[in-house]
């Protein structure tokens, strides 16, 4: 019997190695990308070309250690014999591992006569970090830094602090708001009568999973003659309209539980819906809200297709920004990576903060397309 | 106090002309202030905080006072009225926005699908033969197939394995915390992630790859290679990227649906000597079958309206080209309205049975 369950125990000790060994191995694949482009943020752009963010972990490499001046009366044209070691002019430029593990890397063109020595060592942290690309790709003055050619580069920044703003002011209401017309929908769908009622609520759930491809054409149409294009209050109605039937639908999945009981001492005290739902249905909803508002929130900030539509340059967003900088200056790796960051940051944030209140929302919404 | 100046006045807004006054002054007051907030944030300069601030409050707020000022009018009218229209209150916003943004624009978007590109001229079924039959859109539909077929496949199987796993580890919260975190990153942030993965700088004195594919394949004895530049291969890399995205999330539903097995049931298939992998999938799968299904229908629609990753990373060139980036190129780069709208009437299309199994289910819920 005691052999048995020892035996069992031991077999559920491996299983147990194997299913964190299995795991830690895909989080890490999860998470290396991301801490890639964190690290990658923090470095000045010649190093980001010279070489992979993954160096300024400890590891073994080479590192410079002299410098070798070649005699001048040596013939560079044919085979060159440095330190007992014989290869033509092209072979030392590309560089040499000599017997003792050194290796050796001719400098420059014939006439610099310099070769550069580097022995293999540990190398430690790379200490060489800066907050530089954060404050270049944050503002919208001019800015400069080294390409990877060690050319210095001069150019206007991107004015991600500007997008970041927009972000927010595009963001917030563009959650309060379909939340708020939502709710007030949940609760007249729910708990007050009027004709058409089912009509209209089959109509919402029709139109959950209807791609909003469908409505840009014809709502850029309207914008344009309304001239609201780039304006703050057609991205919010836009991103109303395209977040309501899953609002709607959560929302009166859950204002529609809220037992009869508790609303109906409210009604025979002769209170009008629109208190009902003020000082009652609101607050009781208070989880389901949360739940939508994270939803609605990283949607919107993390949206790209209808901000690039109806927003102008003067109103766009961290993520047509962050777009714009990989269209325009495709390997600026300082900028795009901290850029990057900076349209992750609130979003991660928020969702860290609060994932309990996403998940609920999540497992409500998975109807949804 | 009998001859108090004030009474005269209270009287008069208290008398029926003074109320219709008030019903008429006061949602005038209440638009003038709203449009004197948009003109403000359409035409000003200021300093950027006080614009988003006056944004914010400008938008939520103009929200709740509309409700309120439509309500306090409505319940001004005789009580049979206010029966009448107050349910109108709650729901009439939420219905004219959705057929103003989603109800209506199907139908004209199926007009215009009609309509040649300045959507004037009618051209019959020209722009459904662009889009069923043109080279460009025949690529966009194998793509987003691929898309559908392995991002589908890959995320729901990828999600269903980390959720048992997961599900016997003390570590659960750490592991399913990190998993799931892309879900908060956006598109455009995931796309300039990944392409740091995949970049390429080519051969040459002195050049060292800083992509980490690259040096992984360097590192193996391998050459670098411009990953996102050859086809068809690139559209797996593409794909590679919404499996990270968006394995979090079949992740987290197919956990709570494993949770919600009975343990005995479990208990007792061990206890007749199954092993683990018949348990998985003699016991676990049947019984989680619907949300399987639930989770790949999400992730299915999600790959076939996918635009700002390829977008971002290839702008649909070297065969990567999918069917929602194509609308954006037709529409908003070549501002062909016709050929645009027939791309989204497709799309509209190919979600219909989705929809007919989502109203199919509301009506056996009997939630009316």
């Amino acid at each position: 019997m005691s052999k048995k369950t020892k035996s069992f125990k031991n077999q559920k000790k491996v299983s147990s190695i194997i299913v964190n060994g299995v795991l830690t191995f895909i989080c890490l694949i999860w998470i290396i990308p991301t801490l890639g482009v964190l690290v990658t943020s923090f470095r000045y752009s010649e190093n980001i070309f010279r070489s992979g963010w993954w160096t300024v972990f400890p590891h073994r490499g080479y590192v410079e250690t002299r410098e070798i001046n070649i005699d001048p009366d040596t013939d560079v044209n044919g085979p060159i014999t440095i330190d007992g070691v014989t290869h033509t002019f092209e072979e030392w430029r590309e560089g040499i591992t000599m017997p003792d593990g050194d290796r050796y890397t001719w400098y420059g063109n014939k006439r610099t006569l310099l070769v550069k020595v580097e022995e293999r060592k540990w190398v430690g942290f790379e200490t060489d970090l800066t907050l530089d690309n954060y404050k270049d790709t944050l503002t919208g003055k001019e800015i400069s830094f080294t390409d990877g050619m060690g050319n210095t580069i001069v150019r206007k920044g991107n004015d991600l602090g500007g997008a970041f703003l927009n972000s927010i002011a595009v963001s917030i209401p563009a959650t309060i708001i379909p939340i708020m017309i939502a709710a007030f929908a949940a609760y007249g769908f729910a708990w007050l009568n009027f004709p058409g009622r089912k009509f209209f609520f089959t109509i919402v759930v029709a139109l959950l999973v209807v791609p909003l491809q469908i409505a840009l054409v014809p709502i850029l149409q309207d914008y344009t003659k309304l001239n609201l294009n780039g304006t703050y209050l057609a991205i919010w109605m836009a991103h109303t309209g395209f977040g309501l039937p899953l609002a709607i639908y959560l929302m009166f999945n859950y204002i529609s539980t809220i037992p009869r009981e508790l609303l109906e001492s409210a009604f025979i005290d002769g209170a009008s819906p629109f208190t009902i739902f003020t000082k009652l249905i609101l607050p009781l909803s208070v989880p389901a809200l949360a739940s939508f508002a994270i939803f609605q929130f990283l949607w919107v900030w993390n949206d790209y297709l209808v901000a690039l539509v109806f927003l102008s340059d003067k109103t766009r967003v961290v993520t047509s920004a962050l777009a714009a900088i990989v269209g325009e200056k495709g390997q600026d790796w300082h900028l795009l990576t901290s850029g990057a960051f900076i349209s992750m940051i609130l979003p991660l944030i928020v969702f860290l903060a609060l994932q309990r209140y996403f998940v609920r929302g999540m497992m409500a919404g998975s109807v949804k397309g | 106090m009998q001859n108090n100046p004030f009474k005269g006045i209270i009287s008069l807004f208290t008398s029926a002309i003074g109320r219709i006054f008030v019903s008429i002054i006061v949602p005038l007051i209440t638009f003038l202030v709203l449009w004197q907030g948009f003109i403000f944030l359409r035409d000003t300069e200021a300093n950027q905080f006080l614009v988003v601030l006056v944004a914010i409050v400008w938008g939520v707020g103009g929200v709740m006072l509309l409700y309120y000022v439509t309500n306090w009018l409505i319940e001004k009218l005789p009580k049979e009225w206010v029966n009448r229209l107050q349910p109108f209150i709650f729901v009439g916003p939420a219905l004219a926005i959705l057929a103003w943004f989603l109800a209506i624009p199907t139908f004209r978007t199926l007009i215009l699908s009609f309509q040649d590109q300045t959507s004037r001229v009618f051209v019959g079924f020209d722009n459904y033969i662009f889009a069923l039959t043109d080279r460009i859109m025949l690529e966009a539909f194998r793509n987003n197939l691929l898309w559908m077929i392995f991002g589908t496949f890959f995320s729901v199987s990828l999600g269903l394995i980390i959720a048992v796993m997961a599900d016997r580890s003390r570590f659960e919260n750490v592991y399913k915390t990190i998993i799931f975190m892309p879900m908060a990153i956006s598109f455009v942030g995931a796309g300039v992630i990944w392409k740091f993965i995949y970049t390429y700088r080519g051969e040459g004195a002195g050049i060292a790859e800083i992509g980490l594919l690259n040096a992984i394949v360097i590192a193996l004895g391998g050459t670098s290679q411009p990953w996102l530049q050859q086809p068809p291969w690139n559209n797996f890399f593409l794909i590679v990227i919404m499996v990270w995205l968006q394995t979090g999330y079949t992740m987290v539903i197919l956990s709570s649906a494993i949770k919600g097995i009975p343990a005995e049931l479990l208990e007792a298939a061990r206890v007749d000597g199954s092993n683990e992998l018949r348990i998985f999938f003699n016991i676990i799968i049947p019984t989680i079958k619907g949300t399987l299904i639930t989770v790949s229908t999400t992730i299915l629609i999600f790959s076939l309206k996918l635009f700002d990753i390829v977008r971002v990373m290839t702008g649909g060139n070297y065969g990567t080209n999918v069917i929602a980036n194509e609308f954006y190129l037709q529409r908003f780069t070549y501002g062909n309205a016709g050929r645009a709208s027939a791309i989204a009437i497709i799309l509209l299309i190919a979600v219909v049975p989705v929809m007919i199994y989502n109203l199919r289910q509301f009506r056996e819920r009997k939630a009316f």
